[in-house]
This record gives C-alpha cells, structure tokens and sequence, in this order.
C-alpha cells in the first residue's frame, strides 16, 4: 500500500492504494465517483475516459500510482454545479445521444477532449477520433451529431429522418 | 402537431440527465455494507471430467472468507430453461441439468467450478490461483452436424444424445410442400450460415447478494430486463425462496439486447452465498468472463428453398435448420429456433405452403439464446437471401419479385399458424424508393466505379412477430411463463402520479414516453408522472422488457390502469359538481359537465380521494390507485422495408457502408426520437453481424473471440448516418394504442440488406458470387473474388 494524493474535480483526494490499482477502481471505489464506468479489460471501449491534466485518459490503462499529483477530472464535474448540463451534455440530450447511458460518461469526456483540440471537427473526424469509445446502443449517429451540434455546425441536414407526425 | 409532453411528441429523454452527469445507478455502483466480492473460477477446457478440487492452500489465503465447490450445491436446484418443445414425434425435448457449479463434469470454457469469495476481489483472484483443480479432458463437440454423427462424444451422459430435439412445422403441411416442390417452375436453393453472435451489452452483468438473518429476507441486486422474471424461476426453481421472501433489484442496466433476459448461475449464487456466509456477496463480470459466460446469439446453419411457378409466384417453401443450443439450455433457448423463427417463413409474402425443420443440437459451448431479433433475424435473413438468388436466376428485379408475392389483404392468415393484424408492404416499398433515392443508385455508381469502387445496392423486406405474447397461446407451444404485463398508477393526493410498472428500460427511454401516453389521457403535463421500474417490491409481477413488447403490451397495462383511474376520478368528479356520472368529461386535466359551466380541476378530485370530506364514502372507497395486467390477444406485426448500398474495394475485399434507409412501419409511435434511435442501434447491430462480428470456435471447444481484440464491435468508423422513416404507420388492431413495437426491427431488417448489395457490388464486376457466409469480412470477400 501506498498513499496517493491527487486533485480530482477540483478537490484534493488522498487515499492508500495497492501497487495495481488503476485509476478507475480508485475513482469508483475509493472516492465513490461512480460515473466512470469499466466496459472492459483490454483498454478498447472507452467507458472510463475520464482527463487527466485536461488530456483524454482511459483510466483502466493507468495506475492509481501514475495519476499521483495530477489533475483529475471525472464525468461529474462537467455539469455546473447547480446542475445544468454544460454545452456537450445538453447535445447529447437534445440530439439522444444516448440510450442506456453505459458509455455516455465515456463519450462525454472524449467528445470534449476532441471539442477542445479541434472546435469544429467534421463527420469524419468525430468519427475517426471515436475508435476508443464503443457504443452498443446508439449505433453512433445520434452520438456524432451531438458533437457535431455541441461544436455550433447546423445538424439539421443530416441524414433525413422524416418525423412520424 | 401533438403538445409536448403527449403522444407524438420527441419530447427529450428525462433520464439523460443522471445518465449525462454520472449520477446513474447501476448494479456494479451499488456496495453495501461488510460486503465481500467472489471470483469464479471456470473451466479452460470445453469438456472434462473433474477428478479432485483441492482449495486447502487457497482457503489459507489472506482474505478468504469462503470457497465453493459444486459438493455445496448438491440438493440445490438447476438452473432452468423455461421453454419445453413437443418435437415432430411428440417427443419432449431432452434437457440437462444446468447446476449452479459444475457436478462431476464441465461442459465448456467459462464453466464455472469453484467460487471464491474473499475481502476484496483481489484476494480472491489470487486465492482462485492457488485451487488445484484435476480435469480429466474429454473430447469435445463443436460443430453441429459432428455432433449429431452416430458416435459422437456426447455434451452430456444422461442424455441419449446431443440433440436436443428436432421440430417440424407445420408438420401437416410436409407433404403438400414436397408436392409443390415436385410441381416448381423453378427452385432456388441456398445454404447459408447465421453467425453466433455475442451481445455485447456495454454493461457487464453484475450481481449482489444480500440476506438479512433477523427477517430471512434475501435481497439480489442484479443487471436483468425482467426482474420478476429472475425473482420467480431463481426463487422457485433453484433456491427454494419464496416470492415473499426474495426481492430483485435491477437498476439502472446499462443494456441488455436479450442477454440480460435470462437467469444465470452467478445471481444464484450471490443469493446462496449471502445466507451461508451472512454477508452480501458482490459478482462483477470482467468482460473476457462476459464473452464465455454471457449467453450467445444466433448460430444456425441452413438450408432454404423457394419454389415459384412459371408466373414467379412464390408456390412454397421449406427450409431445414441446425440450431446450436450450446452445452446447456438458456431461459428461452428453445423458443427462439421454433416458435420465434418458422412462425416468421411467410414473412412479407402470399407463399402457400411452408415446413420447416430444426435441429437444435448441444455442443460444448457458451448456452445460445435471445439476441436482438431472436428467431425473427434468422428467419429474415434465410427468406431475403433467398428471394434475391431467386430474382438472380430468374433474372428479374429483386423489387419487383417481392412486390408481386406481397401480401395485400389483412388480417392475413400465414399458412405459419400467426394472423398478422395489419400492415402495407407496398406503402413503405413506396416510401423506401424515396428515402433511400432508389433513381440516383445509378450515378452514384458511377461515381464509385470512377474511384476504382465497385458499389451495390440491397433491398429487403422485413416482418416480426412482437409484442410478446398471448399467454394461452404461448402455453400451448411450450411456454411455462404467462407474457402479460402489469401495471399499477398510483395517483398522489396533489395529482401527481407514480406509476409502477413490470416492464424494464435499459435504454429504452421508458421514463420519459410511458408518462407521454398517461399525460394525453389525463390531459396533464408529463413531468407530473413518474415511472418506477426494476423493483420486485414495488412493481407487481411483471414479465419484463424483451420481444419489443414494452409499449404493447406493458403499455396497454399502463393505459388500461389509467382507464380505471379516470372512471374512479369521474364519480368522485360527479359527486364534487352534484351532476351524474355520465355527463362527466375529462379533458386538459380539468373535469367538466357536459352543457354547464360547472368545472373542477383534476388536484380537486385527487385531493379529495384522499381528503374525503365531501366524498360518496358509502358508493367508493377513498384513494386513488388502481392495477391492471394485460395480456395481448395477438402478436403485433411491425414491417418494412431496407435498403442498403456498399462500396467494395476490389483490391482489398473490404466493404463500406455507404447509405443505408430504412421504412418501417411501427403503427402508432409515442416518441418519434426514441423510435429512430431504436432503430439506428439495431440497424449497427444488423451491419456488425453483416460484416464485422462472429463468435469463433476452435475444434478443441476453444472460444477463439474472447475479447474486442477479437471479436469486432461495429465503431463510429464503420457506420455511416442512417436515414430512417416512420411515417407509413398501420396501427395494430388489437392493443389500445394501436402500437407495434420498434427495438427489434433495425437488426432484424438489415443483414439481408447489406449482404444483398454486396453481392450485387461483386456482380457489378462481372462475378459469378450468389453467396457469401457472413460477417463478409475482407478476407471472405477477397477470397470470394479470388476463388481462393
Ligand atoms: S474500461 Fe477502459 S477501455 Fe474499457
Ligand atoms: S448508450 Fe448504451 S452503450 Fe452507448
């Protein structure tokens, strides 16, 4: 065991942890923040992206150890405190971006992390840069309009999806 | 245009916003108090013998609270499937035992042996390393067709061998089909393979295990689309629990796609485990267990023949399948080859006779069972695939020999025992012509081609039978479950309402359109209703959420609880305004007397209900709560129409989606956004096994797929927009909102669609390809070229 202290939201978190504890069972057991979610064992779905020194990180693929002094920030940070849904949250509800919500935190953080190095990315690129992140419910259309309507592009045109009414 | 909040409207999903801020809660973020974690340990071989389990350094280990072994469960029950066939002799279909942890014998890779429960999961990880388990392996079966040859290995000693059963039907028809065949202008024949598939859902399962000593209350904690489900064949099968004493929890689930129907040995065991060892046990599934644990999907091998007569009328069909049920058999297991597949032969269209044979075999694999679609997706693909080779032979357009065997009139009855209520096939042919721009396929090819692209272009139909299912009728073909819903709408005294239903949403969006439909009746907002789901103790029996029933048939309970609560609030209503009965009117909340200003609000008579102070106490009780379950009269019948277009690289093999559109035909739709997004996920789930996805075995019973580095998830890369149309709606004649059913359909309706273009893209370039296996993965579609 060994102590590890790092800034997680924004507040000093301090807790003992074992030589093979990753990040994610830190954040979800130790501090509770269960919104980071563990979709698998071989770093492939991005359920448990979270940003670690405001970089995209899937905190199964880092140890509680590595993340010692960093800055942490998980999926319940985004919203303001009050809790209104920042600008890549309320598109993902505007456009139903999600369904069973089990990779929405996931995608939450990747989509931001992409908004912040490229501001307007296009179809292309959001999907390109979502290789990590698997969604089994959305098929991803949803998903990538989200981000493409949470960058300011008009999402309107997209694909006609003619209304039942 | 329908109000916000009311039926038709896109009304945004409420529970977004605890799933968009990681506030959700689901079965892995629950913890309790003194909790302990178990590991399982699971056979590496896909047969064997087990001669000694010896865990005497283990239990020595730092941590270990307990071990168990199969001996901890002799006297416990089995594991139960809940479908029993009647096969083509009268036969019941043989039926192992499936125990808790192995006895005597493992019967493929991820049984589970021992179970070790420790402080924390670590600790048992590495006790679960220090067990010395002696296996004698045996051979084992993989391939159906082997392990149906006389002397076979078998899955199981006791039975008499690994067929499970072999069904036919409808078997009266056999021979007037082998005549029609004799009379055929012309025969198409195609065998094919629908790949195993694994579910997948984001969420690995996950269970937790409490028992209460002073009360002898068990409580399961588990990721289920049927709570009661589990509660009734956990508690009365393996455990001997009654209902009373066993409540089931499943929270928010993080996806299920049929694999979270069932029952599995790990909640059996959470619950076992927390009474003997008086602590809660906690199972969360790593997702390489996931892979050899979770049960599979599909599987079948076929063989299909369309028989048409000079005029290209479908005259008959029959088709002969070989269903893998894997080494033990799933909750539903048996249904989903019979009863979920030949009652679907007819599909779109008028062919007189139809028989169907299947073989359900036993191998040592993962148990298969319900996966999006379950039977329906197998059937379709067979009849789409065929009917387009049949177009190819006759050398006529795959459109229009759909079209002129369509079924027309309606009610119909199929010569495959169901009546479907309604539909139109024409109109979402028609509608599917222009969404998918049928006109600009030729340019667009032309397009691809001047790239260096070969580019196809698939259609097909597509019908399902959902709205799961008339009770009686499912008792008769085998069912030892009721499929009605329950409902129950308590309204609060301050008028809003809580109402506690049996079906369960794990992405389905049911908290935010299940109230759309109460707030049109009630003619209130839908923020004043709330939706409970999940809990055994405050739903009554309810059978869950699978077979696109949610809507159909869980929200007809819901709309006829409603019903009751509306003729209740009406007498209260004529007592508060001194009129009768009958003149009352309800109408945006605010009951009314027919030619009188005389009104009162909907919270009065609420209140009033349960402040009943001027209330006709001696004519009706105070309160305001009412139950109802419904159980459907029919199937429902959602169909339509799908087209799909690819670019083939010929250098490579690799295909891409390029457009896919899709016409369906829900009948009436509460929540358009809900229904697209249904339909965009199974529509990725039909290309992921059309191009992408198949669970592999080796000889030896090894799962070749075993993680994502394996086993290829459809990404944001491989899927393009979809465009999809629900507009050609004709409601379902039978439910009271004249609703369908929509989760299914996307992955029911599209593998055909995009194996159909890209033989349409390979022909384009002058090959001779009717067929290739799915997933049409580069190196299948190469080789396809390349007859290599
Ligand atoms: S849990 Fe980290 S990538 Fe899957
Ligand atoms: S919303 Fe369910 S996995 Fe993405």
């Amino acid at each position: 065991m060994s102590q590890v202290t790092m800034t997680v939201n924004g507040k000093t978190a301090t807790g003992d942890v074992e030589g093979r504890t990753l990040l994610v069972h830190f954040l979800r057991d130790e501090l509770q923040l269960t919104g980071t979610h563990v979709g698998c064992d071989t770093s492939q779905c991005g359920a448990c992206v979270v940003h670690v020194d405001g970089k995209a990180v899937k905190s199964c693929t880092m140890l509680a150890a590595e993340a010692d002094g960093a800055s942490v920030e998980t999926i319940e940070a985004q919203a303001a405190d009050d809790g209104t849904l920042n600008v890549v949250q309320q598109a993902f509800q505007d456009h139903h971006g999600l369904q069973c919500g089990f990779c929405t935190p996931g995608m939450v953080m990747s989509a931001t992390a992409l908004l912040k190095e490229n501001p307007k990315p296009t179809e292309a690129e959001i999907r390109h840069y979502l290789e990590g992140n698997i969604c089994r419910c959305t098929g991803y259309h949803n998903i990538v309009k989200s981000i493409m309507a949470a960058s300011g592009q008009d999402v309107d045109s997209i694909a006609a999806e003619v209304a039942a009414q | 245009m329908p109000k916000d909040g009311g039926i038709g409207a896109s009304t945004k999903r409420r529970e977004d916003v605890r799933f968009l801020s990681g506030t959700g809660n689901y079965t892995d973020d629950i913890n309790l108090h003194n909790q302990t974690y178990v590991h399982f340990l699971r056979s590496d071989v896909a047969h064997g013998r087990i001669k000694s389990i010896d865990t005497t350094v283990a239990s020595a280990m730092p941590g270990v609270v307990r071990i168990f072994t199969g001996a901890d469960f002799e006297g416990v029950g089995s594991v139960p499937c809940g479908w029993e066939i009647t096969d083509r002799f009268g036969e019941k279909m043989q039926e192992p035992a499936h125990p808790v942890l192995a006895q005597g014998k493992v019967h493929h890779v991820g049984d589970q042996i021992c179970a070790v429960v420790a402080e924390t999961l670590e600790q048992a990880r590495d006790a679960a390393e220090a067990i010395e388990v002696d296996i004698e392996e045996l051979p084992a079966v993989v391939d159906m067709k082997k392990a149906l040859e006389e002397g076979s290995p078998k899955v199981h000693d006791d039975l008499t061998s690994n067929l499970c059963f072999d069904w036919g039907f409808v078997e009266e028809n056999k021979a007037a089909v082998e005549e029609a065949f004799q009379n055929a202008a012309h025969v198409t024949t195609l065998e094919l393979v629908n790949n195993r598939l694994i579910a997948n859902p984001m969420e690995p399962r996950v269970a937790v295990g409490d028992f209460n000593r002073g009360t002898g209350d068990h409580t399961l904690y588990t990721t289920s689309q049927n709570p009661h489900v589990i509660r009734l064949l956990m508690g009365a099968f393996v455990l001997g629990i009654p209902e009373h004493k066993l409540r089931v929890v499943a929270p928010d689930v993080g996806g299920g796609f049929g694999t979270k129907i069932f029952h599995y040995a790990e909640e059996a065991f959470c619950t076992f485990a927390a009474k003997a060892i008086n602590r809660p046990v906690k199972w969360t599934s790593t997702r390489s267990e996931a892979f050899m644990s979770d049960a599979h999907g599909r599987d079948h091998v076929s063989t299909i023949q369309l028989a048409l007569d000079a005029d290209n009328n479908f005259t008959a069909l029959r088709t002969d399948t070989y269903a893998n049920m894997g080494a033990y058999l799933s909750t539903f297991a048996p249904s989903v080859p019979t009863w979920l597949h030949g009652t679907l032969m007819a599909g779109n269209y008028k062919t007189p006779l139809v028989y169907v044979n299947v073989k359900a075999v036993f191998t040592n694999t993962v148990p298969v069972d319900a996966y999006r679609g379950a039977g329906r997706p197998e059937a379709t693909y067979q009849l789409e695939r065929v009917v387009d080779k049949a177009a190819l032979e006759l050398g006529v357009d795959p459109v229009a020999l759909r079209r002129q065997n369509f079924i027309t009139e309606f009610p119909y009855q199929t010569p495959v025992a169901v009546e479907y209520d309604t539909g139109d096939y024409n109109a979402t042919m028609d509608k599917l012509t222009q969404v998918a721009d049928f006109a600009g396929f030729a340019a667009r090819r032309a397009e691809s081609e001047a790239k260096g692209k070969l580019r196809g272009f698939g259609v097909n139909c597509y019908i399902e039978a959902c709205g799961i299912a008339p009770s009686n009728l499912v008792g008769q073909l085998g069912a030892r479950a009721g499929l009605y819903e329950s409902a129950t709408v308590r309204v609060n005294a301050t008028g809003g309402l809580t109402v506690m239903t049996g079906s369960h949403s794990h992405g389905q969006g049911h908290e935010t359109a299940f109230p759309q439909v109460i707030a049109d009746m009630i003619g209130i907002d839908a923020s004043m209703i709330e939706i409970e789901h999940g809990d055994t103790d405050k739903a009554p029996m309810g059978m869950g959420t699978y077979g696109s029933r949610s809507l159909a048939v869980g929200g007809s309970a819901m709309v006829r609880a409603t019903e009751k609560i509306i003729n209740k609030a009406k007498k209260i209503a004529a007592h508060l305004m001194e009129a009768s009965e009958g003149d009352v009117e309800l109408k945006d909340g605010q009951f009314s007397v027919a030619g009188t200003d005389k009104s009162v609000a909907w919270g009065d008579v609420t209140l009033a209900a349960y402040v009943p102070h001027n209330y006709p106490l001696e004519d009706i009780e105070p309160g305001l709560e009412e139950t109802a379950f419904y159980d459907p009269a029919n199937f429902t019948y959602p169909s339509g129409a799908y087209c799909c277009e690819v670019e083939v690289d010929p250098e490579t093999g690799k295909v891409t989606v390029e457009r896919f559109a899709a016409a369906d035909d829900f009948g009436n739709v509460v929540n358009p956004m809900i229904v697209s997004g249904q339909v965009h996920g199974g529509i990725a789930q039909g290309i992921g096994q059309a191009l992408l996805e198949g669970a592999a075995y080796d000889e030896n019973g090894q799962l070749l797929t075993g993680s994502y580095m394996d086993y290829a998830m459809p990404r944001a890369s491989d899927l393009p927009f979809y465009t999809v149309d629900h507009s050609c709606q004709t409601p379902c004649t039978h439910n009271p909102l004249g609703v369908k059913g929509c989760g299914e359909a996307g992955a029911i309706g599209s593998p055909p669609a995009v194996v159909n273009a890209v033989i349409d893209a390979l022909r384009s370039a002058g090959q001779d390809i009717t067929h290739i296996d799915m997933p049409l993965s580069p190196a299948r579609v190469w080789a396809a070229m390349n007859n290599a």
